[in-house]
């Protein structure tokens, strides 16, 4: 006689449980019309996911030799690329190929020295005002978290990337912007960034756009969520842990309350 | 009784020597050993529990987030990126202080819900409930002042909205507004109020919470039948039986946390919140954090910004009165055949309101939002009321044994209903 209605409670306590959580709105809402990103595959999605590395790297060196013109990358030290997998010899020579200002000196005097690993990724521009003026106007984003800053994360980066083409028919668009499809609003201040061949990749994957595009987003994804590797294997563990642990407690339970039925 | 020394029965002498003269061990004893309990609980009642634990948890990881973050606006969001990257399990803490404001909203949720079901608010429990309604007050006042810490453009643009409300207020209302601000605009002394506020605030809500403890402990607990225990063996001593089954309920409130923490920890924020505030660009949709979206909902269904405003408190402050709006003598829902329908309808009227809250304000969620919010008020000023007169609740049961061990357990029907008696 007890058992039943209680279990019922329960399934209804999971019900409303779920029902806030499904109710809740998912972030990704842009304004007016919806633009729905294209599901892309990813080495490091589900719940055993990964970063593949060398994809990552090759999206550094796309980052490094591409994007970092324009964008700067100001929470990522170089040191932190040990985790994508390279050497710290090939990080301090990384660094070393930047100059950054130091000081002041003993005679108090700013100095500029080659980077270290500990350094900051060099911005490409001194201040946000700079960045604005020599953009037109619109300041490039900094990217450290951008796959964490824009719904629909690297599907979203990917699909920017890739989504460049000539305005429809009957779009007009303003002075120096671009036509993209996956762009809120489809006018881009910035130009179709990737091209075929653009870098030259020591392991000789091919330089297509896609792939460059593809790279670049798993990158971006690895800088934004640097413990997202070690944030899930430690989940998959508390996880199995608490399941055990919920059965002995449910044991414990019963036992406990044999008596009182 | 040596004179002056409480009269202990611990027997270990340590524990007893204390017990004799500051008698916590006896406490302990009396209000969660052997503390008389009705023998009915479902798992809605683990949530009281929940709660405490959750804040527990926010307390512990805010201060612990707290010795890393820098509450200055040029300094802030980098600071909280710092604890994500370079802080010892910084992410850990981060997201679970994160995830554990939606966790206490999703349990304080669920722990008022059922205390509307089973009517908890009831005499003798008004007060208690009252403490109740004070906690989440003084819980949505630390969420906001907490989600404008990492200083994102949800942050920067969720406060300025919310503070600017105050200034519907006719007269007081931009005074309360700068005061808020601390200036002129949301700025740094904005930030830092908040900071010290958000650190204040939950050392207050464990003041308020050990007083809603102890009203408890005076009535004791509601329980699903609405009826107050009348003999022992309506009842079942705290421990071992519900320190057990409150056990099972926290390991899977904590499978629940898990799975958000480490494989969604940003399902429940906003991605905007990862771009550093700006005060020159405006995000196409300011929207709140999800536990706040039915009140704003209710807000921006009323064309008048201080009719928002009210309604939008009012939606909340009319939990106070409650306890008088409804007269009927019946606690439970269970036995109250009409009540029920009126109430479970207001549940889907405040999830469709959270619904609401987090889309466009545009047709057609501005009448949806219209008719749910009419419907959320009429609940409590119109529908409760009227039926503490006119309905006819279903016969109760004679006493919690007899419902829950006594076969069938109902009074057999025919029977007349029983008029609950005062506790």
């Amino acid at each position: 006689m007890f058992g039943k209605p209680m279990f019922r409670t329960t399934l209804k306590a999971f019900a409303v449980l779920g029902a806030l959580v499904a109710a809740t709105p998912t972030p990704a809402r842009a304004a007016g019309e919806v633009i729905h990103i294209p599901d892309t595959r990813f080495s490091f999605e589900g719940v055993f996911g990964t970063y593949d590395r060398a994809s990552a790297q090759r999206g550094f060196q796309v980052y490094k030799e591409v994007c970092a013109s324009c964008h700067s990358m100001r929470l990522m030290s170089y040191r932190n690329l040990v985790d994508l997998g390279l050497t710290e010899q090939q990080v301090a020579a990384i660094a070393s190929q930047v100059q950054v200002q130091d000081g002041p000196n003993d005679e108090g005097q700013m100095f500029e020295r080659a980077g270290r690993p500990s350094d900051r990724f060099r911005s490409p521009f001194p201040n946000m005002q700079a960045a604005r003026a020599a953009n037109n106007g619109a300041a490039p984003p900094d990217l450290s978290v951008i796959a964490k800053a824009r719904a629909g994360g690297a599907d979203y980066l990917y699909a920017l990337l890739t989504g460049y083409s000539d305005p429809p028919a009957g779009v007009t668009l303003a002075e120096g912007m671009s036509y993209n499809a996956y762009f809120p609003g489809h006018q881009i201040a910035m130009a179709r960034p990737l091209n075929p061949d653009q870098v030259e990749f020591a392991d000789g994957t091919p330089a297509t756009m896609e792939n460059m595009a593809r790279d670049v987003a798993t990158f971006l994804q690895w800088a934004a969520e640097p413990e997202l590797e070690e944030r899930r294997s430690m989940g998959v563990k508390v996880i199995l842990f608490l399941t055990i642990l919920a059965g002995l407690a449910y044991a414990v339970k019963r036992k406990v309350w044999a008596d009182a039925h | 009784m040596a004179s002056g020394l409480h009269d202990s029965d611990f027997k270990n002498p340590v524990v007893r020597w204390i017990d004799q003269r500051m008698p916590v061990f006896t406490m302990m004893q009396k209000e969660y050993g052997s503390f008389p309990t009705p023998r009915n609980f479902n798992y809605f009642w683990n949530f009281g529990a929940l709660a405490m634990v959750n804040l527990m948890i926010m307390i512990a990881t805010g201060i612990w987030l707290a010795m890393h973050y820098t509450p200055h606006t040029s300094m802030a969001f980098d600071s909280v990126e710092r604890i994500m990257r370079d802080v010892n399990f910084g992410w850990l803490l981060r997201y679970v202080h994160a995830n554990g404001a939606s966790m206490f909203f999703i349990v304080v949720y669920i722990h008022i819900w059922r205390g509307m079901y089973y009517g908890s608010y009831k005499a003798p429990r008004e007060l208690l409930w009252i403490l109740g309604v004070v906690i989440f007050l003084l819980m949505m006042a630390t969420a906001f002042m907490g989600y404008v810490l990492p200083w994102g453009q949800m942050s920067f643009w969720g406060a300025t909205v919310i503070t600017n409300l105050f200034s519907a207020f006719p007269v007081v209302g931009n005074w309360i507004v700068s005061l808020l601000w601390g200036g002129f605009s949301v700025d740094n002394p904005t930030l830092n109020r908040f900071f010290s506020l958000h650190y204040l605030l939950p050392f207050v809500i464990v003041g308020v919470v050990f007083l809603h403890v102890v009203a408890l402990h005076i009535t004791g607990s509601n329980n699903p039948l609405g009826i107050e225990p009348k003999s022992p063996k309506d009842t079942l001593p705290f421990h071992p039986y519900y320190t057990a089954k409150d056990s099972f309920g926290l390991v899977i409130y904590f499978i629940v946390f898990a799975v958000l923490v480490f494989f969604a920890p940003n399902y429940l924020g906003h991605p905007d919140n990862y771009i550093p505030a700006d005060p020159l660009v405006t995000p196409p949709h300011i929207v709140p954090e999800w536990y706040f979206l039915p009140y704003y909902a209710i807000l921006r269904a009323v064309p008048n910004k201080l009719g928002g405003v009210l309604l939008m408190f009012g939606s909340i402050l009319v939990w106070f009165i409650l306890p008088w709006l409804d007269r009927s003598p019946v606690r439970s829902m269970r036995f109250r055949p009409v009540a029920r329908i009126a109430f479970l309808l207001w549940t889907v009227a405040f999830l469709v309101l959270l619904y609401c809250g987090g889309q466009p304000p545009e047709e057609p969620f501005v009448t949806i939002s219209r008719v749910a919010t009419a419907y959320y008020f009429a609940y409590f000023l119109v529908i409760l009321p009227l039926l503490g007169r006119l309905e006819r609740p279903l016969p109760l049961p004679e006493s919690i044994s007899r419902a829950v061990l006594g076969g069938g357990g109902q009074v057999p029907a025919g029977a007349a209903a029983k008029p609950m008696e005062k506790a």
